[in-house]
């Protein structure tokens, strides 16, 4: 059994916090230059090359890309044979409170949905963890601004509904959003599972590099197609007209029940963050 | 480029066109969601607020912490359409302008008309470029709200777009439909 202290998990969430705020990661940053060299839209292509410089700034001068700089999602894939020295879920707590104070990142976090009192550290952290096999701990922190969270839904549709159910829900849902979610956008899909798996799906979906596509050709060729639909509707890059209304879309999917459709539609950003460590 | 010097007068307001790029210098104050509940409040109590709005512009946002040696941390707007219950309230009280991101409900954009006030877009999370815009800031009140707090904001040609005019003009709606046409 390998054993991995707590004290480390906290380092390491605190130094992929920072991370995470600063560096836009590689994939989204050569959507945007892409993005920024293809537009037809000569306001459009302004905007995007300010967006283009705003994350090399960033990285330059150690500023957060984005001053909303999110509740922090930490994804943990445990390994079965590690034993972890100590409070595993308190560790990420302070990890995040560490990153955000330290760091000077901002924090946005309240302790009561309805009280909405700040809780000062940006704690506490939503952590999603599995088992897995093996003897490593993988740690992804993802930022998430409520900007674009805001604009995400969630629907339980019919299995009658079929793909054209699914594609009208994600376009509706990008029309819903417009302007707010700071677009161009990142799209994360999920399809199948049942209510809470949907939505951890949808966000999940956002992680995955942009320049790769879901393994199933039929869900390949869906992803395309809905990428197509979302950029012909002309909201453009922060909702002020043009090609560019979203830089990447992918759908994970999964089982679901013979009476159901569950389909979720996580809205992010140009400035969809995460970064990753294995220990 | 137009450049524009706030706070805004009357005149001001009315020569800006949806769709039109500008360069923002002066004065303005930031606010958001919590502020705008407790200006609410105090109006509701007929208390003064904080700062006389006559001419003022709000902006949208709550920056990170101020880095050693700098005057701002990263800051870029928020959406607006959060603070669209409250805002006709603030334009009768004089607001002039707001600086945002994303559309305005109907009762927004009637109240600007009304009382001859514009709504400006800032790049939304373009906010590490933004800081370089912002040369003071000044924690006016409400410090218990942390980022949310009331701030006066110096700032140095802040590039915006006038994203919905004095007379109701909508650049979203315009800049979508112009691009529309042109790709067809
Ligand atoms: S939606 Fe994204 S880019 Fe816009 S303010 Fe929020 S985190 Fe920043």
């Amino acid at each position: 059994m390998r054993e991995i202290s707590a004290a480390l998990i906290t380092e390491t969430v605190a130094r992929l916090c920072v991370e995470a705020n600063r560096n836009l990661p590689e994939d989204v940053c050569a959507a945007l230059h892409q993005a920024a060299s293809s537009e037809p839209f000569v306001p459009a292509r302004d905007i995007l090359d300010i967006l283009v410089r705003n994350e090399g700034i960033a990285r330059r001068e150690n500023m957060p890309i984005c001053q909303d700089t999110g509740m922090a999602i930490v994804f943990a894939d445990v390994g079965q044979e590690v034993h972890i020295v100590g409070d595993f879920e308190a560790a990420v707590h302070e990890g995040v409170r560490r990153g955000y104070v330290d760091g000077l990142l901002r924090k946005s976090v309240v302790a009561d949905p309805l009280r909405r009192v700040n809780t000062g550290d940006n704690t506490p952290a939503i952590i999603h963890t599995r088992l897995v096999p093996g003897d490593k701990v993988t740690l992804t922190v993802a930022p998430k601004g409520f900007g674009s969270e805001n604009m995400s839904r969630l629907a339980m549709l019919t299995p009658a509904a079929g793909v054209e159910g699914v594609k009208a829900f994600v376009l509706e849902t990008v029309r819903l959003a417009g302007a707010n979610p700071c677009p161009p956008m990142v799209l994360g899909v999920g399809i199948g599972g049942d209510f809470e798996q949907v939505a951890e799906m949808a966000k999940r979906a956002l992680m995955v590099p942009l320049n790769e596509s879901n393994p199933d050709p039929s869900y390949a060729d869906l992803e395309q197609e809905l990428l197509a639909a979302v950029n012909q509707t002309g909201i453009g890059p922060q909702g002020l007209g043009g090609k560019t209304t979203c830089l990447g879309l992918h759908i994970l999917q999964k089982p679901t029940h013979i009476a159901g459709l569950p389909v979720a539609v996580n809205v992010s950003c140009h400035v969809t963050r995460h970064a990753t460590e294995v220990l | 480029m137009k450049k524009l010097t706030a706070p805004l007068s009357r005149e001001d307001a009315l020569s800006l066109r949806a769709g039109e790029h500008i360069l923002l210098s002066g004065t303005v104050y930031t606010a958001r969601d919590a502020a705008h509940l407790r200006m609410l409040s105090l109006i509701a109590e007929g208390k003064p607020l904080p700062v006389d709005l006559e001419g003022q512009v709000i902006y949208y946002a709550g920056p990170t912490p101020t880095p050693e040696g700098r005057p701002v941390g990263s800051i870029g707007p928020t959406t607006s359409v959060r603070m669209d219950s409250t805002t006709p309230t603030l334009l009768e009280k004089g607001l002039r302008g707001m600086i945002g991101k994303g559309e305005r409900g109907q009762a927004v954009i009637d109240a600007m008309k009304q009382h001859g006030a514009v709504y400006f877009a800032a790049i939304g999370g373009a906010a590490a470029l933004m800081a370089s815009c912002v040369t003071d800031l000044q924690v006016i009140c409400w410090d218990d709200l942390g980022p949310e707090s009331v701030k006066r904001l110096t700032l140095h040609e802040l590039p915006l777009i006038v994203a919905i005019d004095a007379q109701g003009n909508d650049a979203f709606a315009m800049g979508q439909a112009e691009y529309l046409t042109t790709a067809e």
